[in-house]
């Protein structure tokens, strides 16, 4: 009797202390100091073969330049990107000239595409905005065949 | 151990006690003067959690603010202020050089109006959520308001009008959008002894042609009526739809102390109007053309301006040379609202002075007008016989009735201003249902397409005239405010206060559904049209032309093009063209300039605005982003060199180390 008296107690208790909050008790707990932090280095992958993150996960590069297609790639350019990028010089961000020689054709897409995500979870495009000062890469929203025509030109350069 | 037991109990009581204390305390932070929303699951019930969408969208009217508010439902969030006909240094609207047109009447420049009826577009009687309406009270004005980008995107100024309320309250397909004069004016107007109102004054009723893909509005026609004052509208729907029923206070046609001479006769009117008998005597050439002198403003999605047209006429129909045109319904005690209901068989009047709610019948009236049950008529507007189309009366609900929404369940609500509640009733039998306090003094109430053919009746808006206790005092102004009640059950049940904007008069509502799939997320560079565009950077440039000075500037994160300007001198005009090169979802940069007289820019991804700057001293003054853009957002920054008159300083301009053009 005095036991379960007891026990209804208890449970009273802890109903008062927590009934009304929705907070799980262990969300305050979480500072587990036994699990150590990740490594603030990341692994540097290969970044010609690190094709990013983003919607392009295979392109075919003719084996010469595609004229036409770098023709329409550069007015695109010109247009929507000169503002932070000239060609063959460092601006805003880094100059697009022997691009390929430093990245993937499929990094180049989706540092295009999707550059919120790439500067969140690509180790290089992540690196590169600390480079360049957190300047945003812009999203300048282009059309998938766009952001291939812009490549084209890059091969040009 | 009884004792010991007698402790245990009395710990236990304590214990619940004190859990009692602390449940009851849950999810009321604040136990002010009566809440009112008693039930324990109101809070859930308006809870949207973060990130989360709201259900609707609902628009309230700004009153005095002359804007628009929209708000999500059920939270109350607030979304936009979306300004209309008042200026609005926040988005730049009214100060830049694009939207001052759309400002701009027969009288000049006007920065603000008091904004009353906001009207969801509509197509077969239901909201379609392309554009909303709403009314400019004060100089009288209709504006349109684009919902793919919730942007004013037309005024039209309405001539010979003395005030612009019964306004815009649309057909079913957004045929029209009415525009009844509350004051009757002389027409057209002259100088004239206010005493002769009688014989002088008229009031008329413009139908305003709303073309059916661009939304550009044009006065069909007007309807002159006798010196009534219009009040509010209601156009018809399924059988009724082809008429537009204004209600009308002033049958007395006094021009002073209204208060009381306006509230002599025991009945006023309800002008019912047949638009399609009207478009008939158009068509005969019945129509007289009015000299009148009035503004069409509209603004263009391309050009990212706004254009400015005096127009100079408008056809009038004379009811007293159209038979059929119009008809009086006799109606209790300076109706104020009038609402027809979603089957459109009933024409529901609130007699702002009468204890009942008056509810005519539209199936009663075209047997009186077949059956000539007339009871004479004023200036050969036949009056119709008030037994011979009164179609129900709901007794004594409650005390001075307002306005009345539907929820699509054959209920009706309508709002009570004195004894400050809203009353549901049945339609068709008239008894009164349910009724709940407001807090306090309601005057409209708004059910999401409670006003169309299907309503959507999950909740009802309460927008009250005054606050009192209800919130943390402000000083003598309090805030205004609405209230959400539930009446998706048997019983209305108050669930949450919040306040809005200016004075909310009308409000509508509507699915989020129908419009955020719409929503635009920025304006295509390529698209833009703006004669001042500077589409990429090599375009930008700084021209000359006297003392007008012309800025063309591309604005990208983070940085100006150009930055550095030198040249200007004490005494020009110059002209910040701004073109925001950005083609991404929200990505605004704002403009600023020290000195500037007007307000900033606010320009979307896109877009191009224009600021005029007008330096009267000499030195170096910055100009920067006032929208925070990215990381590097307080490094969008830039300088103008303003020298002395007639100096010799050069005009060059650059950004970075690039060498100045000149």
């Amino acid at each position: 009797m005095k036991n379960s008296v007891l026990n209804l107690l208890t449970i009273i208790v802890l109903l008062a202390a927590f009934g009304c909050s929705s907070d799980k008790p262990e969300a305050a707990a979480t500072g587990d100091s036994s699990v150590k932090p990740k490594s603030m280095v990341a692994e540097e992958p290969d970044p010609m073969t690190n094709k990013g993150v983003g919607p392009i996960t295979s392109i075919e590069l003719g084996a010469s330049v595609d004229q036409a297609l770098a023709d329409k790639g550069k007015a695109i350019y010109e247009a929507k990107c000169t503002a932070c990028h000239k060609p063959t010089e460092k601006f805003i961000g880094p100059a697009p000239k022997g691009i390929l020689d430093r990245r993937s054709p499929e990094w180049v897409m989706n540092m295009i595409l999707a550059p919120e995500k790439m500067v969140k979870e690509d180790p290089i495009a992540k690196k590169l905005l600390m480079e360049f000062n957190g300047s945003p890469m812009a999203n300048q929203n282009l059309t998938q065949d766009e952001a291939r025509q812009v490549l084209e030109y890059f091969r040009t350069l | 151990m009884k004792k010991q037991s007698n402790q245990l109990s009395n710990l236990l009581l304590a214990a619940m006690v004190a859990l009692v204390l602390v449940l009851s305390s849950c999810g009321k932070a604040n136990q002010g003067p009566t809440s009112g929303a008693l039930s324990g699951n109101a809070a859930s019930k308006v809870y949207v959690a973060p990130g989360q969408y709201d259900e609707f969208y609902a628009f309230m009217s700004g009153g005095f603010s002359g804007q628009i508010a929209a708000y999500g439902l059920p939270s109350g969030r607030l979304l936009k202020v979306i300004p209309v006909f008042s200026v609005d240094p926040e988005k730049g609207y009214g100060f830049n050089e694009e939207t001052k047109p759309l400002l701009n009447t027969s009288h000049g420049f006007i920065p603000w109006d008091d904004a009353h009826h906001p009207a969801l577009s509509q197509t077969n009687g239901e909201t379609d959520g392309r554009w909303i309406f709403i009314n400019g009270n004060n100089t009288p004005r209709l504006a349109r308001i684009d919902l793919s980008t919730f942007e004013t995107a037309e005024i039209l100024e309405i001539p010979n009008s003395g005030g612009n309320h019964s306004s815009p309250y649309l057909t079913q397909n957004t045929e029209y959008v009415v525009a009844g004069t509350r004051f009757s004016v002389p027409i057209p107007q002259k100088d004239v002894a206010i005493s002769s109102y009688a014989e002088n004054f008229k009031g008329a009723l413009s139908f305003v042609k709303v073309e059916p893909t661009t939304g550009r509005m044009n006065i069909e026609f007007q309807v002159l009526m006798p010196g009534l004052n219009f009040d509010l509208a209601s156009s018809g729907k399924g059988p009724s739809h082809g008429w537009t029923f204004f209600t009308s206070y002033n049958s007395e046609m006094k021009n002073s102390l209204l208060e009381v001479n306006a509230s002599q006769n025991d009945k006023d009117f309800v002008a019912a109007v047949n638009w399609k008998k009207a478009e008939e005597y158009l068509k005969a050439g019945k129509a007289k053309d009015f000299p009148a002198n009035y503004m069409h403003n509209v603004y263009s999605d391309e050009t990212h301006t706004a254009t400015s047209t005096a127009m100079k006429s408008v056809k009038v129909l004379i009811p007293s040379e159209c038979p059929g045109l119009v008809y009086l319904l006799p109606t209790p005690k300076s109706p104020h609202g009038v609402d027809v209901d979603p089957t459109g068989e009933y024409i529901v009047c609130s007699g702002k002075l009468s204890a009942d709610i008056t509810a005519h019948s539209f199936p009663k009236m075209l047997k009186a007008i077949e059956d000539k049950a007339f009871d004479g008529d004023i200036s050969g507007v036949p009056i119709i016989k008030f037994e011979s189309v009164l179609g129900g009366t709901v007794k004594e609900p409650g005390l001075g009735p307002l306005h009345t929404e539907f929820d699509g369940k054959g209920n009706a609500y309508t709002s009570f201003f004195i004894s400050s509640e809203i009353v549901k009733w049945k339609v068709g039998t008239w008894e009164v249902i349910d009724r709940q306090p407001t807090y306090y003094s309601i005057g409209h109430l708004m059910v999401p397409g409670g006003n169309s053919m299907k309503p959507e009746g999950k909740y009802v808006v309460a927008l009250n005239k005054i606050t009192k206790d209800r919130y943390l005092p402000t000083g003598p102004e309090l805030t205004q405010s609405a209230q959400l009640y539930a009446i998706d059950g048997d019983k209305m049940e108050l669930l949450l206060d919040f306040p809005t904007i200016g004075e909310p008069h009308y409000a509508q509502g509507i699915s989020a559904e129908k419009i955020k799939p719409k929503s635009k997320q920025f304006f295509k560079l390529s698209e833009n049209k703006h004669p001042y565009v500077t589409p990429t950077e090599k375009d930008a440039k700084v021209v000359r032309e006297g003392n007008n000075v012309h800025v063309y500037m591309t604005m990208i994160r983070s940085h100006f093009m150009p930055d550095n300007i030198e040249g200007f001198k004490v005494g020009d005009k110059v002209y910040f063209h701004v073109t925001n090169l950005e083609q991404d979802f929200d990505v605004p940069h704002g403009f600023a300039v020290m000195g500037a007289t007007n307000a900033e820019l606010l320009i979307m991804p896109g877009q191009t605005e224009t600021l005029v700057w007008e330096p009267k001293k000499e030195g170096v003054f910055p100009l920067y982003c006032t929208d925070f853009c990215s990381a590097l957002h307080q490094e969008m920054q830039g300088y103008a060199r303003v020298s002395p008159a007639g100096s010799a300083t050069a005009l060059k301009w650059w950004l970075g180390d690039e060498k100045p053009v000149q």
